[in-house]
């Protein structure tokens, strides 16, 4: 069996599953974030089902629209915070003490390999670079799962992702995943769980595994993992004195398909609207003028994110033509940022430095495009209108790739900047 | 059910599409109806009729996990959406609301704008009225049919606890 189904299997109380088998699964955590857990909990109010299975499994991290853009982001955010008191739901962050949930649950030490864990959010799926199980839901399931701690889930195929060779200088794992993403397509692997290995793997830390796992979705699947090794224990004990179990995949597990990458030839990536798939390496980008820059997001706005960007800003200025924004995903990593003396790095450069918040990632609010507009960008959708109007653009890459385009005022090769 | 098509062939149509971002600062039903597809096709809203049918090509809802676009399409009187497939938590989402998500091959290159169709669940085919056609598609799954009957998610949890 691969790693996956291991999971799925033990938390189902069953020896064995395999691809396509129907399971209800116990869940150990499930993430709630202030867009889609109002609804769910406004479904399990109005049936009468307003109860919650283990309010210590359930983690809470207003991150959307916070702090509160409006009046009825407010009213969401409100209703969010009046129902984790009413179901003592202690693991709640509030604004100052709150992160993007994909950043922040690893951090805090919420997730553990062998975990099944769910939220109401796509990019979920994160948090199987530690080695659990983790996949996003909609509203309907949050309720499901909120009430009984248990979910359906279709045991979903696996496709192997194979990363060998030597990254170079100024490719990333963000690069790498917009290269699978590039060869497999936007759909490539759809309902599969995307499994990596190979060396490079093992190369990278865990805060760079978290960006591979972090856009499995943007293939189409269910959920990325990747085995637990010595780096993954690490972190997890730094963050947790809490017991886990370890799964790996068996030597001669089923793969519905394999993708192997040799990193060794990659440049840095650029994904081209509007689709996450429409990489090209940065020697084919030519000349494209950019409006703004945005460094953060739950795929590239962790600490290492921040301190690669701050490596191609130290001492320069970012284009007079151009809005740099620097949103650290965490409050911690905001603190952090602050001591390494990141953000002092980029406010000299002429960034806006936020709080944390998806803000611009989803064209919530802080950093929203105007028509015509152009945005390279960290985070990890470059849908039509996703960063504001319809018309404007979003180029998906790198902190290093992002930071380079901020001083350069176009898509630029980070490669020039790093000595 | 019965109604007009609004044919969109376009692979990979996502969730930002047919809600936007900037209208998720409510749960809403109606307000997010009002907003259906927009950034898709902005007339889709002023043009369809209740019980009408969106059809589309591969990967559709593809994007973010929110619901709200099954609200906003499912709000707007969209009887179902046929698409060549689907991405997975929109299909999972439109079991769990009771909303009939059909994976239905080669129907984004079979049926046109404004043809009126036929949709019949339980014998899993679709009648193309207009060009006098059928066009079969593999019947849900009988746990999806189950959640269906209850009329959701929700409902078929509580009435397993009785
Ligand atoms: S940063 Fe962007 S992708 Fe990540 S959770 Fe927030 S809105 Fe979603």
């Amino acid at each position: 069996m691969t790693i996956t189904e291991k999971i799925l299997a033990a938390h189902s109380d069953r020896d064995e599953v395999g691809p396509g088998e129907l399971v209800e699964a116990r869940v150990d955590l499930v993430m709630c974030h202030d867009v889609t857990t109002p609804p769910a909990v406004s479904m399990l109010e109005e049936r009468g089902m307003d109860r919650v299975f283990d309010p210590e499994k359930i983690v809470v991290t207003p991150d959307h629209f916070v702090p509160n853009k409006d009046i009825r982001s407010a009213e969401l955010a409100r209703r969010l915070r009046e129902w984790t008191r009413k179901h003592g739901i202690r693991h709640y962050y509030e604004v100052g003490r709150h992160g993007i949930c994909h950043a922040l649950l690893p951090e805090e030490g919420f997730v553990r390999p062998g975990m099944v864990v769910v939220g109401a959010d796509s990019h979920t799926c994160t948090y199987g670079a530690l080695g659990a199980f983790s996949t996003g839901i909609g509203s309907t399931d949050l309720a499901a799962v909120l009430y009984s701690g248990r979910l359906w889930f279709r045991v979903p195929e696996s496709m192997r992702v194979v990363l060998e060779g030597e990254l170079p200088k100024g490719v990333y794992s963000k690069d790498v995943i917009l290269e699978v993403i590039r060869r497999i397509g936007v759909d490539g692997a759809r309902y599969m769980a995307m499994e990596f290995t190979g060396s490079i793997v093992g190369k990278l830390s865990v805060e760079a595994r978290l960006t591979l796992t972090n856009m499995a979705v943007e293939a189409g699947a269910k959920s990325g993992i990747i085995a637990p090794d010595e780096k993954t224990l690490e972190y997890v004990r730094e963050r947790s004195d809490e017991p886990f179990h370890i799964y790996t995949s068996d030597p001669d597990a089923d793969y519905a398909s394999t993708v192997e990458v040799d990193v060794s030839s990659l440049e840095p990536m650029v994904a081209f609207p509007h689709l996450p798939s429409k990489g090209r390496p940065i020697s084919e980008v030519g000349h494209i003028h950019i409006d703004q820059v945005v460094i953060g997001s739950c795929t590239n706005g962790r600490l290492e994110d921040l301190r690669i960007a701050a490596e191609v800003l130290r001492g320069k200025k970012v284009a007079p033509h151009l809005r740099a924004i620097v949103i650290p995903a965490t409050s911690r990593v905001w603190l952090q940022a602050m001591r390494e003396g990141l953000l002092e790095v980029f406010v000299g450069a002429g960034c806006a430095v936020s709080t944390p918040t998806c803000g611009p990632c989803l064209g919530g609010h802080m950093g929203v495009l105007a028509e015509g507009e152009r945005c390279v960008s960290t985070t990890n959708r470059n849908f039509v209108g996703r960063m504001g109007h319809p018309k404007s653009e979003v180029y998906l890459t790198s902190p290093a790739t992002a930071a380079a385009s901020a001083v350069a005022g176009r898509i630029a090769d980070p490669r020039e900047f790093l000595c | 059910m019965r109604g007009y098509a609004h044919v969109y062939p376009r692979d990979h149509i996502n969730t930002d599409e047919i809600i936007p971002a900037r209208y998720l600062n409510t749960d809403d039903r109606e307000e997010l109806a009002r907003h259906a597809l927009e950034d898709l096709d902005p007339g889709f809203v002023g043009k369809v009729k209740w019980g009408d049918f969106i059809v589309a090509g591969e990967n559709f809802g593809c994007g973010s996990s929110r619901e709200h676009a099954v609200w906003a399409i499912q709000g707007v009187g969209v009887g179902a959406v046929l698409a060549e497939s689907f991405a997975r938590i929109f299909f999972r989402n439109a079991i769990n609301t009771g909303f009939p998500a059909i994976e239905c091959k080669g129907i984004s290159r079979k049926v046109e704008d404004g043809d009126e169709l036929e949709v019949d669940l339980e014998a899993g085919v679709v009648r193309n009225l207009s060009k006098g056609e059928e066009y079969k598609f593999s019947p849900f799954p009988d746990f999806a049919l189950e959640i269906m009957k209850a009329g959701g998610l929700l409902e078929y949890l509580r009435g397993r606890e009785g």
